[in-house]
C-alpha cells in the first residue's frame, strides 16, 4: 500500500466543481508529474492534497490517516509544499527564509538548535544557494529565488515534496537545473516528488509516474510510456501529437504537434 | 560570502541602541516642560517626593511620559501586526477604523454610564475597535480586490468618518461633548498613575503575545499557503493576532485618544533598519514607537508652553506626508 492516496476527492470553488471525485495513488519514492490544460484542476488538486485548501468530500489519506484529522504541524514534518511563490515579495534574507523551513520542528520560542543549523546549511548547499545566505530573496534572479524556496522546502526534511509549477518563469537552463535537483533528491535520498508541470517533455523526461487530468477528472494515470501517447494527449490537450523517443534518455518525446481541427 | 552593510550590524546592537535612545528620550521628556525642573529633580523624582518641583514631576509629568511610552509602543506594534497580517503597507489602527470605533464606543459608554471607571472605558474601547475593524474588513471582503491597500484605506476612511459622526452625535445629544473630547482629543494630558495601573498591563501582555507570535506573523506576511504548508494553524494565529491588535489599539485610545499614523510610520522606519522579519520588527517597533511618542508629546508641550499643542495634530503633520510617500512608492514600500 502506498503512503499517500486520494479517494473520490471533490473540491469546489464557490459553486463550481473543480476536482470531480479523484482517486489516485501517489507512488512512494518516485517522481510524479501532474499534467493537463489550463484550468483542468491540477493545481487545485495539488492544493487540496496538501491541505492548502479544504475539500468538500472524499478523503486524502497519508500513512493510513485522513489528513484533515492529522495535526497540521505533524503533516508539515511529512510533506512540504512549494506553492507558486513568485508573487510573495519578501525582504527576508535567504538564510532567514530557509530557516523558516524548520518551523514545524520548533516550539513557541523558535530557537534554532545546532541540528537545525546543520539542516539549513545542508539545504543551502544542495540547492547551491550558500553564497546568497545574507542576500535579500527579492534581490535574486528568478532561478536563484526558486532554488531558495526549494531550499526552504528541503529544510523541512519531509519524505514527500509537492511543487506547483516549479519551472514557470525560468529560462530553459534554469528549468533544467531545478528539475535535475529534484531528480537528484529523488534518486539519492528517495524522496517522493509530486509536481504540477506545464511542459510535456519535461514531465516525460523527469517523471516516473504521470497523472493526466482534464476537466477535474483523471484521463490516465500511469507510467510515463502509458500516458505520453498520441491518443491520451489528443484527449487531454486537444492536440495531434507526434511522439518519438528521446535519443538521449530513451523517454517518450513530443516532437511536434498541431491543434485538432474540426471536431467541435 | 557577501554580507551587505545593513546586515553587518548584529540585531542585539540595534536592540541595545534603540533601548538607549528610549531611555535618553524619556529623561529629556521628564526634564523639559512648562514648569522648570533640573536634572537633579528628575533623578529625585524616581526616588523621593519632597518639594513642589518634584511633586509636579512625580504626579504629572512622570505618569504622562510613562503613558507616552505605552501608547507609542502599543500603536507601533499594532500597526506592524496589521501590516504583516494584511500584507498592506498602509495598515494603521488610526486609518482602518479601529481608533474611530473605540472613540464611538467611548462616547456611548460615557453617555450611558457617566460614572464609568478606567476599566469600563478600556473595555468599551476594545469592543469599539473590534467593531470598527470588523466593519472595515467586512466591507473590503464584500468585493473582490477589496483588500488592495488603497481600497482598504478608503473603506477605513469612510467607516471612520461615520464612527466619528456617531461619537459626536452621542456627545451632542447627551451633552457630554466636552467629556468625550477630553478623552479622545486630549492626547496624554492628565494621564494618571491610576489610569496606567489599569491600562498598562493590557499593553504589556499584548506586546508580549505579539513577540511570541512574531515568527508566525512573518510566515503569514510571506504567503498564507506557505504558512499552512509549514504547519501553521492560520485561522487560530489570525484570531490571536486580531485580539492582540484590538487590545493594543483599544488600550492606546483609552489612554491617549485618537492618534493616527504612529502605527503606519514606525514599522516602515523599523523595516529600513532590521528588514522584514517580524521577530525583529516587533521589538524595535515597540521601542521606537515609544521613543517617537515621547518626543512628539514633549514637542507638543514645549511648542507654545505653557499651552499644549495637540499631539494628534503634530503627528498628523509628520504622518500625512509619510503616508503619501508610501502611496507614491506603489503601496509596496516593504523594504
Amino acid at each position: 500500500m502506498v503512503r499517500l492516496y486520494t479517494d473520490n476527492l471533490q473540491v469546489s470553488y464557490d459553486d463550481r466543481l473543480i476536482v470531480k471525485g479523484l482517486s489516485v495513488q501517489i507512488p512512494d519514492k518516485k517522481v510524479t508529474a501532474i499534467i493537463g490544460a489550463n484550468g483542468c484542476g491540477k493545481s487545485t488538486f495539488l492544493k487540496a492534497v496538501t491541505r492548502l485548501i479544504p475539500h468538500q468530500s472524499g478523503d486524502v489519506i497519508l500513512d493510513g490517516g485522513n489528513i484533515v484529522k492529522q495535526r497540521t504541524k505533524q503533516l508539515a514534518q511529512k510533506m512540504a509544499i512549494l506553492p507558486q511563490t513568485q508573487e510573495a515579495a519578501s525582504g527576508l534574507t535567504v538564510g532567514e527564509l530557509v530557516s523558516y523551513g524548520r518551523f514545524p520542528y520548533q516550539n513557541a520560542m523558535g530557537r534554532l538548535t545546532p541540528r537545525d543549523m546543520d539542516v539549513i546549511n545542508w539545504a543551502l548547499e544542495v540547492t547551491n544557494t550558500t553564497d546568497f545566505k545574507y542576500r535579500q530573496v527579492d534581490a535574486l534572479s528568478g532561478g536563484q529565488r526558486q532554488r531558495v524556496w526549494i531550499a526552504m522546502a528541503l529544510a523541512q526534511e519531509t519524505d514527500i515534496i509537492f511543487l506547483d509549477e516549479p519551472t514557470t518563469y525560468l529560462d530553459m537552463a534554469h528549468q533544467l537545473e531545478v528539475l535535475e535537483l529534484l531528480q537528484r533528491l529523488n534518486e539519492e535520498q528517495q524522496r517522493t516528488i509530486v509536481m504540477v508541470l506545464h511542459d510535456l517533455n519535461q514531465a516525460a523526461r523527469f517523471a516516473d509516474f504521470i497523472i493526466a487530468m482534464k476537466d477535474g477528472e483523471i484521463v490516465r494515470a500511469g507510467m510515463c510510456e502509458n500516458v505520453i501517447r498520441p491518443d491520451i494527449l489528443r484527449e487531454v490537450f486537444r492536440i495531434d501529437a507526434e511522439i518519438g523517443t528521446d535519443p538521449r534518455t530513451g523517454k517518450p518525446l513530443c516532437i511536434t504537434y498541431d491543434l485538432l481541427k474540426g471536431d467541435e | 560570502m557577501d554580507k551587505p552593510v545593513g546586515k553587518a550590524i548584529p540585531f542585539s546592537f540595534k536592540l541595545f541602541a534603540s533601548t538607549i535612545l528610549l531611555i535618553i528620550s524619556f529623561l529629556f521628556a521628564m526634564k523639559l516642560g512648562a514648569a522648570h525642573t533640573s536634572w537633579q529633580d528628575v533623578l529625585l523624582s524616581f526616588t523621593s517626593n519632597q518639594e513642589d518641583n518634584i511633586q509636579i514631576l512625580k504626579e504629572i509629568r512622570f505618569p504622562r511620559e510613562v503613558g507616552a511610552v505605552f501608547v507609542g509602543a502599543a500603536l507601533a506594534v499594532s500597526g506592524a501586526i496589521m501590516q504583516g497580517m494584511t500584507r498592506n503597507p498602509l495598515a494603521d489602527p488610526g486609518l482602518l477604523g479601529l481608533t474611530a470605533g473605540a472613540n464611538a464606543a467611548l462616547a456611548i459608554a460615557l453617555a450611558f454610564i457617566p460614572t464609568i471607571n478606567y476599566f469600563g472605558i478600556m473595555t468599551a474601547c476594545f469592543i469599539g475597535s473590534a467593531v470598527g475593524a470588523l466593519i472595515v474588513f467586512g466591507i473590503a471582503s464584500a468585493k473582490r480586490g477589496g483588500f488592495a491597500p488603497i481600497r482598504l484605506v478608503l473603506a477605513g476612511a469612510a467607516v471612520s468618518t461615520f464612527l466619528f459622526a456617531i461619537a459626536q452625535g452621542v456627545g451632542l445629544y447627551f451633552k457630554i461633548s466636552k467629556d468625550v473630547a477630553m478623552w479622545t482629543a486630549g492626547g496624554l494630558i492628565g494621564t494618571s498613575w491610576g489610569q496606567l495601573q489599569t491600562i498598562a498591563p493590557v499593553i504589556i501582555i499584548g506586546i508580549f503575545v505579539a513577540l511570541v507570535l512574531s515568527r508566525q506573523l512573518t510566515l503569514l506576511s510571506l504567503n498564507e499557503e506557505v504558512a499552512i504548508g509549514l504547519g501553521q494553524n492560520t485561522l487560530k494565529i489570525k484570531v490571536m493576532l486580531f485580539i492582540v491588535i484590538i487590545l493594543l489599539a483599544g488600550a492606546a485610545v483609552a489612554l491617549a485618544g485618537n492618534l493616527a499614523f504612529v502605527g503606519l510610520m514606525i514599522p516602515h522606519i523599523v523595516r529600513a533598519i532590521v528588514g522584514t522579519d517580524y521577530r525583529f520588527i516587533i521589538p524595535i517597533s515597540a521601542l521606537l514607537g515609544a521613543t517617537f511618542m515621547l518626543l512628539a508629546d514633549t514637542v507638543g508641550r514645549m511648542l507654545q508652553a505653557p499651552f499644549e499643542t495637540p499631539v494628534a495634530a503634530l503627528i498628523a503633520i509628520i504622518g500625512l506626508p509619510f503616508f503619501l510617500l508610501i502611496v507614491r512608492k506603489g503601496g509596496r514600500a516593504f523594504s
